[in-house]
């Protein structure tokens, strides 16, 4: 069986180390959050400037002063900072935050990612996204590995707007883990129940090694 | 020198033109300075540029002035939420820079700073470098971005004490800051007026030298996502 949203996300806090500054993405990455390890300090950053996300408020603790970068209500820890956006991001541009969990559209070999445009259909906007993938210290996407449609959206070449070129160093899929290293995707893990022919099938991008 | 106003239209007074360029602060609808675009709107003046991270909702914040028609275009890194900006843009009625979030942020703070342009890596190999200048540094490829001066900035703050020394609350403080730091002129609206000597000065978040205008008033403070748990 392939993996479902939360055990993709599982899978991705594995990626979390004690210690990390770390941004989570809307969807998937933000589910990453529960399941940081017991014990381990993580500290979450949302770029519209805040450093130590708390958990959802209860209904009494809601604050509109107080929100994450997909606009939901959130509270603070003890250790929490707040700061402007220009210094949020001074943070991210300058390499401080050693991580970002992003979501993506697609994913190509050389390690571009598109996450914020289809033309012709969505125009939202990239947000904070291309910052991120071009300042933080590790780019980790998590995505599902193919299209409704069953079209493999781990490619040689994407071909939506990117969001960054070669930014991506580790790619987290419903159906396996790769990085992305010189000449292609390197196959590290394929979810339990699902076999590494049904990934290579699925997968346009070139597998090494 | 007054700063203090009595509401939101006598505070833009003079400072309102057509074909202006706005700077406003808030992030979604957080941190918004609802009361100053309210007045805009009851102004009537049109063919606005703004820059701002969002444009509000349909019916709240900069969303207004798009019903009415009076943004021309809009500098922005995220427009997801708003049924009549798609319509505008899609039927060309609307400009549209999209500019990436860090970028937009570092462009009014750059602005405000005195410094005309800035190279980031932010958009090398999108389509958010086509046209703009390149250059490498120790082997790495950046793009030159420019500095936003705006003919006007509107932000929300937490209190002001008379003399324009701001205190934000929370992820509220967002591109407020930078935005009224760009203007060269700056309406701040806050929710609570104090006297001079209120704040410790090692407290303040923006200094007074940076606003020029100041209102007090009653904030809806209208919640975009409303996201819960279990007490």
């Amino acid at each position: 069986m392939p993996w479902d949203r939360n055990q993709i996300a599982a899978r991705a806090a594995k990626e979390l180390q004690d210690g990390m500054y770390v941004n989570l993405g809307i969807g998937i990455p933000t589910l990453v959050s529960n399941y940081i390890p017991e014990g381990m300090t993580v500290t979450l950053q949302s770029e519209n400037g805040m450093l130590g996300m708390g958990p959802f408020p209860t209904e009494d603790e809601v604050d509109p002063d107080l929100i994450n970068a997909g606009k939901q209500t959130i509270t603070e820890l003890p250790h929490s900072a707040y700061f402007d956006s220009a210094q949020s991001f001074a943070m991210i541009r300058g390499g401080k935050i050693a991580m970002a969990i992003l979501g993506a559209m697609e994913v190509s070999e050389q390690g571009d990612l598109a996450n914020w445009m289809i033309p012709g259909k969505l125009i939202k906007g990239m947000g904070g996204a291309m910052d991120l993938v071009a300042g933080v210290g590790r780019v980790v996407v998590v995505m599902d590995h193919t299209s409704k449609h069953g079209e493999s959206k781990v490619l040689k070449e994407c071909t939506l707007p990117l969001t960054g070129r070669a930014v991506v160093d580790r790619i987290i899929t419903n159906l396996a883990v790769f990085d992305v290293v010189p000449g292609g995707l390197k196959l590290l893990e394929v979810a339990a129940g699902v076999t590494e022919a049904e990934v290579r099938a699925a997968t346009e991008a070139t597998i090494v090694g | 020198m007054k700063k203090v106003y009595a509401n939101a239209a006598e505070a833009l007074d003079g400072l309102l033109f057509d074909g202006m360029f706005i700077a406003a602060g808030g992030f979604g609808l957080c941190g918004i300075p609802e009361l100053l675009i309210a007045a805009i709107r009851e102004a009537g003046t049109r063919d606005l540029t703004i820059a701002s991270n969002n444009c509000g909702i349909d019916d709240f914040g900069l969303g207004i002035l798009l019903k009415t028609r009076q943004i021309r275009k809009m500098i922005s890194s995220y427009v997801g939420e708003n049924a009549e900006f798609m319509r505008q843009y899609l039927s060309g009625e609307l400009e549209l820079e999209f500019t990436p979030q860090g970028t937009l942020a570092e462009r009014m703070r750059a602005g405000g700073a005195g410094i005309p342009g800035f190279y980031t890596k932010t958009g090398v190999g999108t389509v958010i470098a086509e046209g703009k200048e390149l250059k490498e540094f120790d082997g790495e490829t950046y793009v030159l971005e420019r500095g936003i001066v705006a003919d006007l900035a509107i932000v929300k703050a937490w209190k002001a004490d008379t003399s324009g020394n701001l205190v934000f609350r929370k992820t509220a403080r967002n591109f407020n800051p930078p935005a009224a730091t760009c203007g060269k002129v700056c309406v701040a609206e806050v929710e609570q007026i104090v006297p001079v000597g209120s704040f410790d000065p090692d407290h303040v978040h923006l200094p007074g030298i940076y606003v020029h205008r100041i209102i007090e008033g009653p904030h809806e403070k209208r919640i975009e996502n409303r996201t819960t748990r279990a007490a």
